[in-house]
């Protein structure tokens, strides 16, 4: 990949001649524009990009990219997607998952692919319900939701995806609004920058079974009031005046109002995604008001394909073995006339 | 007792059984592999088996503890570690307690009289010293205070501690068995020059006490005479002592070679099958990607990875493993990617029998997967021919676009025995189905019309960007299909394509009888037992009994039916209650076949078979 010279694409070059077949209205549809218009941006081959993904909505979204692809099985998709990256280093490798896929049936595999930091990306459509099988609560739906499964609500407290990610390790953690396309193409870049394994959840609106369940955080008229979008270096700033921002409490992030009992921009958090630590990150993605969104975690960390690749290089040159056939005929080997 | 008088010039046997018992740190697997191996280097056909206790560092003297390593040697072809001992040295009274059992009447029993203190006897649970009570009357025992003379052979040693001293004495044992047997002390010497190159005191110390066992053996009266095994007839060449898993990581290491791929193993560590994942781990000289994954899921979804990036792909497993990578398989034969899955099998159902050997696999091989889900079944027969089948599995996976389930078992996995070295030269070519280039009108489904193997393109190439999945596909395309037509075609599209490997395989072959009475019918691990029963009988006079033993399963050779009936009667053996019958009957429905089922988790002994061959003939 380094040594050819980077084809240049337009969101077209990824489309593929399949049907999208999402309901109408799904913020699917924006995640798939979304991708296919930060491909082009990314400096990669079109050959050399992977989608991977399980069962589920989500999980359909490599039929409709021109890439190479698999639609797998419920929640493996971590596991065939590190078998891509290690057969092939070259690839750049996305796991396209929902919350039931990644952190129900897939759990076990979901935090693994975080501890390890292969270079992978993944794309999880957290939608607080089982969407496929038309409706049951999943690992992200709220207690007292009432589902299909929960006709008088959910007793099953849920996960939160980025506190489960960071405490699996995660060095790289993102979190956008499904019906926020500029900003998720430029996370998606982000995402396929970093060297190692990065994890994109997006708050993503099911029109038919939990219609509205981000509609407080993410509709228009609230949005800048009710997140907090965060970039490197920059101050923890919101609201439609910029006149809100965060500051360390004790062991809490607090709200606080610029202008307000003495509080200046001066004041505010810097964001740090680099830092190592996840604590200030931790805070970040638990907060519910704002709710965090942007490039929450960003650790650079060596990736297990670097750690690999320095053992073998190690190996092959101390070792005399080339061919198997030095192995065959070494050690305690006898002839019989 | 037995009487004995000395006698100087060794007395010629045909093949001899020994086991080596003792406490799991009495070091007697290193014990019988230094005999076993002396042994072959001097020309003798060999084979093994070790028997170790499931706990890891069970308490001393125990009767769970004891750890033990057989070796049957013989001048003569040797198939089996051997069922009947004719010489067995127990370290401990636990080691004697629970190997007694198999010392054939009259035969030899080595002990180290120190290890049979009150309080040994009382943890083997023997209420009074058995070498003291007249209870081992009839067999030859003999009394060497080993830990005492190890001590007093380690006196003028610098720089051992009482432990390391004591933990030489399987060294005193081991020099007993040399002399008994008329092996020379030189390799193990060898051994100790390598293994301790940096600790010159245990060079020392080990070569003094196998010295000492030795000589103590030659000058000591109470050791009757000793024996010779001459060497085996055997095809000339370059031998190796093998282990089964070895011979099987050995097989993928060649197949990757020789196809010109990268070797990818995703594992999850399983008994008996990890020894394999141990072995190619320590392969990345040769570029191996050995990976543990987090769970047998992971570990088999991960080899569908790297095959469909294009690499050699294999995952290892046992029985419980296999259930859960079902799921997993059955999605590596839908979208046609070449994977070899190995099941080392173990004995079941559920957790079983960990450490024993069973056969009962076979039938989860075969259809332990959800819908129509053909795969080609294979099974090894012997721990060298692992390598064969090994090497055979990947190259059917890669010519056949398929995944293809290797059965092997615990006996056969853990026992070793000579394997004539092959040369990367020596072994078949592996095709593929790669495509590098864009050809007009191309599709993913594409299929060779010979053998209906798909077209294997694989990210990184220009030009074949394309989609797999679970989902049924178009015939053509490759797209989603709901088509019910198109889902029938597709079924039998993958069914015949596993059925055409018949074209792929060598026929089958008959041993000893080539028509006549008695067919006898096995696969996989059994061969051995099967093959020095039939022979026996064959050199009894029981001229009309034939054997064949199946490695391919499924599909079967295409001369099956004619074999079968050549035979007035068939009887179909295993380790487990009559799955290979099951198979035979529901194809080759015309025969009658008899059984012989064993489900003890231990392999068939020699006498069983022969008894019940006699009966059909």
């Amino acid at each position: 990949m380094e040594t050819t010279a980077v084809k240049k694409y337009t969101f077209k070059d990824f489309t593929s001649d399949q049907e999208v077949r999402w309901c109408p209205g799904c913020d699917d549809y924006v995640i798939l524009r979304s991708m296919q218009k930060a491909l082009p941006e990314m400096e990669v081959n079109k050959e050399d990009v992977v989608f991977i993904s399980g069962i589920g909505c989500s999980s359909r979204f490599p039929y409709y990219m021109n890439t190479y692809g698999m639609h797998s099985i419920h929640g493996r998709a971590p596991g065939i997607a590190s078998g891509v990256k290690l057969a092939n280093p070259n690839l750049s490798v996305w796991i396209m998952t929902g919350d039931g896929d990644s952190m129900a049936i897939g759990g076990n595999h979901f935090i693994h692919v975080l501890r390890r930091n292969i270079d992978l990306n993944i794309v999880m459509f957290n939608n607080e319900i089982y969407g496929l099988t038309k409706g049951q609560f999943s690992p992200t739906s709220l207690v007292g939701q009432k589902t299909k499964s929960s006709p008088y609500g959910n007793t099953q407290p849920p996960f939160s995806p980025g506190e489960l990610a960071l405490g699996a390790q995660a060095r790289f953690f993102a979190r956008i609004g499904g019906n926020n396309p500029k900003d998720m193409t430029q996370i998606f870049i982000e995402a396929h920058k970093f060297k190692g394994t990065s994890l994109v959840e997006v708050l993503q609106n099911c029109v038919i079974f939990n219609d509205g369940c981000f509609t407080n955080v993410t509709d228009k008229d609230v949005k800048e009031d009710k997140q907090i979008f965060l970039e490197h270096g920059k101050p923890m700033i919101f609201g439609k005046n910029k006149d809100k921002g965060l500051v360390l409490n004790g062991l809490k992030l607090e709200v606080v109002t610029i202008g307000e009992n003495g509080i200046t921009q001066e004041d505010l958090l810097i964001h740090n995604a680099k830092e190592q630590d996840p604590t200030l990150h931790q805070m970040l993605v638990r907060l519910q008001y704002p709710i965090a969104t942007g490039v929450i975690r960003s650790f650079d960390d060596v990736t297990l394909e670097e750690r690999e690749d320095a053992l073998t290089a190690q190996v092959k040159a101390n070792s005399n073995f080339k061919k198997v056939d030095d192995l065959f005929f070494s050690g305690e080997t006898y002839i019989v006339k | 007792m037995v009487t004995t008088t000395t006698n100087h010039q060794p007395e010629i046997l045909e093949a001899v059984v020994i086991r080596f018992v003792g406490d799991s740190g009495d070091g007697m697997q290193l014990t019988g592999t230094q005999f076993s191996d002396t042994s072959a280097m001097f020309g003798n056909d060999i084979a093994t088996f070790p028997n170790y206790p499931s706990e890891i560092r069970a308490p001393q003297g125990s009767l769970y503890g004891v750890s033990g390593f057989q070796v049957h040697i013989g001048s003569v072809e040797v198939s089996t570690p051997g069922d009947n001992l004719d010489l067995l040295v127990a370290m401990n009274p636990a080691a004697l307690k629970t190997n007694l059992y198999a010392l054939k009447p009259g035969h030899t029993i080595i002990v180290d009289t120190d290890s049979f203190s009150k309080k040994n006897l009382e943890k083997a649970l023997y209420q009074s010293n058995p070498l003291e009570d007249g209870s081992l009357e009839n067999y030859r025992v003999i009394q060497v205070s080993m830990t005492s003379l190890t001590k007093e052979a380690l006196k003028s040693v610098q720089g051992l501690d009482n432990k390391s001293i004591t933990r030489s004495k399987n060294m005193f044992a081991l020099g007993i068995v040399y002399w008994m047997y008329d092996r020379s002390i030189e390799h193990t010497i060898e051994f100790f020059n390598k293994k301790f190159k940096t600790k010159p005191h245990l060079i020392e110390a080990n070569t003094k006490v196998l010295n000492a066992g030795y000589y103590f053996a030659e000058t000591l009266e109470l050791i009757p005479n000793s024996y010779t095994i001459s060497p085996a007839k055997m095809t000339g060449g370059t031998y190796r002592i093998i282990m089964g898993n070895t011979a099987t990581a050995w097989g993928f290491l060649a197949a990757a070679e020789k196809s010109g791929l990268e070797l990818f193993l995703g594992s999850y560590p399983i008994t008996p099958a990890t020894d394999i994942l141990h072995e190619l781990v320590k392969h990345k000289h040769f570029g191996v990607k050995a990976f543990q994954a987090e769970d047998e899921i992971a570990g088999i979804c991960s080899a569908i990875g790297a095959s469909f990036a294009g690499d050699l792909a294999i995952t290892t497993t046992s029985g419980p493993g296999l259930a859960l990578k079902g799921e997993a398989l059955g999605l590596a034969m839908m979208i046609e990617l070449p994977l070899v899955v190995v099941n080392v099998q173990r004995g079941g159902p559920s957790t079983g029998l960990p450490t024993k050997t069973e056969q009962s696999d076979l039938l989860q091989a075969m259809y332990g997967r959800n819908g129509e889900s053909p795969v080609i079944v294979l099974a090894a027969s012997t721990p060298a021919n692992c390598f064969n089948y090994a090497y055979e599995a990947a190259r059917l996976a890669l010519e056949h676009m398929t995944p293809v389930v290797l059965l092997t078992d615990g006996y056969i996995a853990n026992g070793s025995a000579p394997w004539k070295v092959k040369s990367i030269n020596e072994l078949s070519e592996i095709k593929n189905n790669l495509v590098k280039e864009v050809k007009e009108d191309w599709h993913p489904y594409d299929r060779d019309k010979d053998t209906l193997a798909r077209n294997w393109a694989v990210p990184g190439t220009p030009g074949l960007e394309h989609r797999v999945g679970g989902l049924e596909k178009d015939s053509i395309t490759g797209n989603i299909s709901y088509d019910p037509e198109n889902h029938e075609q597709m079924t039998k599209t993958r069914a015949e394509k596993i059925k055409r490997v018949k074209n792929n395989i060598p026929e089958q072959e008959i041993e000893f009888a080539q028509e006549g009475d008695l067919l006898v019918i096995g696969w996989g691990g059994t061969y051995g037992s099967l093959h020095s029963a039939v022979k026996q009988l064959n050199d009894e006079g029981f001229k009309t009994i034939g054997f064949t033993q199946f490695n391919y399963i499924n599909p079967m050779p295409k001369n099956t039916e004619e074999i079968l009936s050549k035979f007035k009667k068939i009887i179909v053996c295993e380790l487990n209650d009559g799955q290979f019958a099951k198979i035979l009957k529901i194809n080759y429905s015309q025969f009658e076949f008899l059984q012989l089922n064993k489900i003890q988790g231990l392999p068939f002994a020699n006498n069983e078979l022969t008894e019940k061959f006699k009966q059909l003939v």
